[in-house]
């Protein structure tokens, strides 16, 4: 309860203004015309507006639209019944319920305030009234209403109006430039025609879905987070959570996106290379931790695919926020030759309960009870790795080790690349049937199977590129990565189906990019 | 009416105007090599050219560290103390 309560200036059913305050004491009252206690209270707020109305304001503020009207007449109301459809001066007003009652002297002190229809409330009030005006006692039949009964919920608490009044509020956390696209206009055409699309439908970033979206994160929506490549342009939380909600990002993923952007903005990946480059490189993000669970994210029937909510659209509202805060958009800074799908999106979680090694965000130092974000700069597959025949576990591993000779092409060997190997449960299975078999040694099985002579790689009339010939006439061997550090693995996967899976990497070092992980802040 | 919010950085890009054209080639012109390969090539055969078509110029030669990032700002700044003209060569 606060002396001086907000003011307000809204139209009655005649569209006549009123005004608060005014010199007078004023009885002010919300309702709702759907709401079986308004319905109640609405007699007893005609018979005390007729009683007393000479003397002070009697005001409803009405949150039903067109339905304030039907309310008026079912009640033949001779007071001013005010427009509040917006549920501004409700919000405004902090009421939780309705009828909300307000009894205010003529200074603007609250004299009395109560919700809902507690019948010794309202009698009080009334007796109240008598003696401010020293006019008779209101005719009202207190015996034929109920003693009690609750009311219901003010309009403006619905989720969908509260977070568009948040929004709208002083002190609203939104800074973004708001633009206002006439009625007459296409919203998703609109943001086609600014450029703010990968080529497919957004969803339009309206301050209430932006408001919601940032309930997902405890971090302030101005907090920088990062700065975007090509553009230097500056990632707030805010930022990031309108691309979150374009992507169709629900709010539990905007840490996730967070933490993706922040990955993606370090010199060691350098957004920028790997957004420009001809060769058409784009971020694959693999999710670690608790958080996989807890937003739903894929790990196990077609991981690497189309369907899931949290996959498609974390991985999107990064690419978002690199083209709309960054400035990257094809014909500008990127400049792949051919692109790849990877451009709209590719984030998926690793299936570690399935997996028999350490996860990949424990190899790279983090807790197993971290949430944790991996970027990885590829530009090429998921490219499927088919063995359906081998049962021992040096034949799959091997198999494994062939199905990535073609990062770049055949010829090329001793590449400083990354890979990034996708290990499905079935081969997992094989690989373990006589126990362990590490990561690492399945890093080396892939080393040994992929070594051949430096001669079947060299320079001819069949191959332009490759490896130049040894001036001294050895032909030593080689295998197809310069270190088992470049073959990263993780798993992932349905139970059924012998395919396992490879990405491909772009240039890896300090020359171009190097993968980054960095932990979910989830407060 | 619909209200949105910006996504983007809300910065127009500044725009540049192209250095005034004398007519005359004179002076210092760098040839930055963005280390994409063969691009020394492609820098070879117009330094040949400029030396032989505007004697008056100087060359002189710079290489970026990798062509798969941004100019290093020392070297963009050696550059536009150093340079009156500039041609960066994209090559594969």
């Amino acid at each position: 309860m606060s002396n001086g309560q907000p003011k307000f200036s809204l139209n009655d059913l005649a569209g006549n203004p009123h005004d608060f305050p005014t010199d007078k004491a004023s009885l002010i009252c919300f309702v709702k015309e759907d709401c079986e206690t308004c319905n109640t209270a609405a007699p007893v707020l005609e018979a005390l507006h007729k009683t007393y109305g000479s003397k002070v304001n009697v005001l409803l503020i009405s949150q039903s639209g067109d339905a304030n009207n039907a309310f008026a007449q079912r009640h033949h109301l001779s007071m001013p019944v005010l427009d509040d459809q917006s549920c501004k001066t409700a919000f405004e007003w902090g009421i939780e319920s309705v009828p909300s009652v307000f009894w205010i002297d003529e200074k603007g002190a609250i004299t009395s305030q109560f919700e809902g229809f507690i019948r010794v409330d309202w009698e009080t009030l009334a007796a109240d009234m008598k003696t401010q005006t020293a006019l008779p006692l209101a005719q009202i039949d207190w015996a034929s209403l109920p003693k009690w009964r609750p009311g219901c919920g003010s309009k403006h608490l619905d989720p969908e109006v509260y977070d568009k009044l948040r929004a709208e509020a002083d002190g609203s956390p939104i800074r973004a430039r708001r633009i206002d696209i006439a009625s007459s206009d296409d919203v998703m055409e609109f943001m086609f025609d600014q450029g703010f699309s990968d080529g497919l439908p957004l969803v339009p970033p309206t301050p209430e879905r932006v408001m919601r979206m940032l309930g997902g994160t405890h971090r302030d929506p101005q907090d920088v987070v990062a700065t975007v490549p090509p553009n230097m342009g500056v990632a707030t939380v805010e930022k990031i959570a309108i691309n979150a909600v374009m992507a169709g990002c629900k709010p539990e993923y905007l840490p996730v996106v967070i933490a993706a952007v922040e990955a993606v903005c370090t010199d060691e990946f350098n957004i920028h290379g790997v957004t420009a480059t001809t060769m058409g490189a784009a971020p694959v993000m693999v999710i670690n931790g608790p958080i996989r669970e807890k937003i739903g994210m894929n790990m196990k029937l077609g991981a690497l695919g189309a369907g899931n909510r949290a996959n498609a659209t974390i991985g999107r509202a990064l690419r978002l926020v690199v083209r709309n805060v960054g400035g990257a958009s094809a014909g500008g800074v990127e400049r792949s030759t051919l692109g790849n799908p990877m451009k709209f999106t590719m984030c998926f979680a690793e299936w570690e309960e399935r997996s028999p090694w350490p996860a990949l965000h424990v190899e790279r130092g983090f807790k197993p009870e971290d949430s944790v974000v991996t970027v990885f700069a590829m530009t090429g597959g998921p490219v499927h790795i088919v063995d359906q025949k081998s049962r021992e576990p040096d034949q799959i591993a091997g198999s494994l080790g062939y199905g990535l000779e073609g990062v770049f092409l055949p010829q090329m060997r001793s590449l400083p690349v990354d890979a990034l190997l996708v290990v499905c449960p079935e081969h997992i299975d094989t690989m373990m049937r006589e126990g362990d078999y590490s990561k690492d040694r399945l890093r080396r099985r892939i080393q040994e199977v992929t070594k051949q002579p430096l001669s079947e790689a060299h320079v001819d009339n069949t191959l332009g590129t490759g490896t130049a010939t040894q001036s001294n006439g050895d032909t030593p061997t080689v295998s197809k990565f310069a270190s088992t550090d470049y073959i990263h693995i993780v798993v992932a996967g349905s139970e059924a189906g012998k395919f396992s899976s490879a990405f491909h990497g772009w240039v890896t070092g300090a020359a171009g990019s190097v993968s980054v992980s960095k932990k979910i802040d989830l407060g | 009416m619909t209200t949105i919010l910006d996504p983007t950085d809300e910065r127009k890009p500044v725009e540049r105007q192209i250095t005034e054209r004398t007519g005359n080639l004179t002076g210092v012109i760098g040839l930055l090599d963005i280390s994409k390969p063969r691009g020394n090539i492609l820098l070879d055969e117009l330094e040949r050219l400029i030396s032989k078509k505007a004697p008056d110029l100087t060359v002189q030669r710079y290489t970026k560290p990798t062509f798969a990032k941004p100019c290093p700002d020392t070297l963009r700044h050696e550059i536009r103390d150093n340079c009156d003209l500039v041609i960066e060569a994209l090559a594969d």
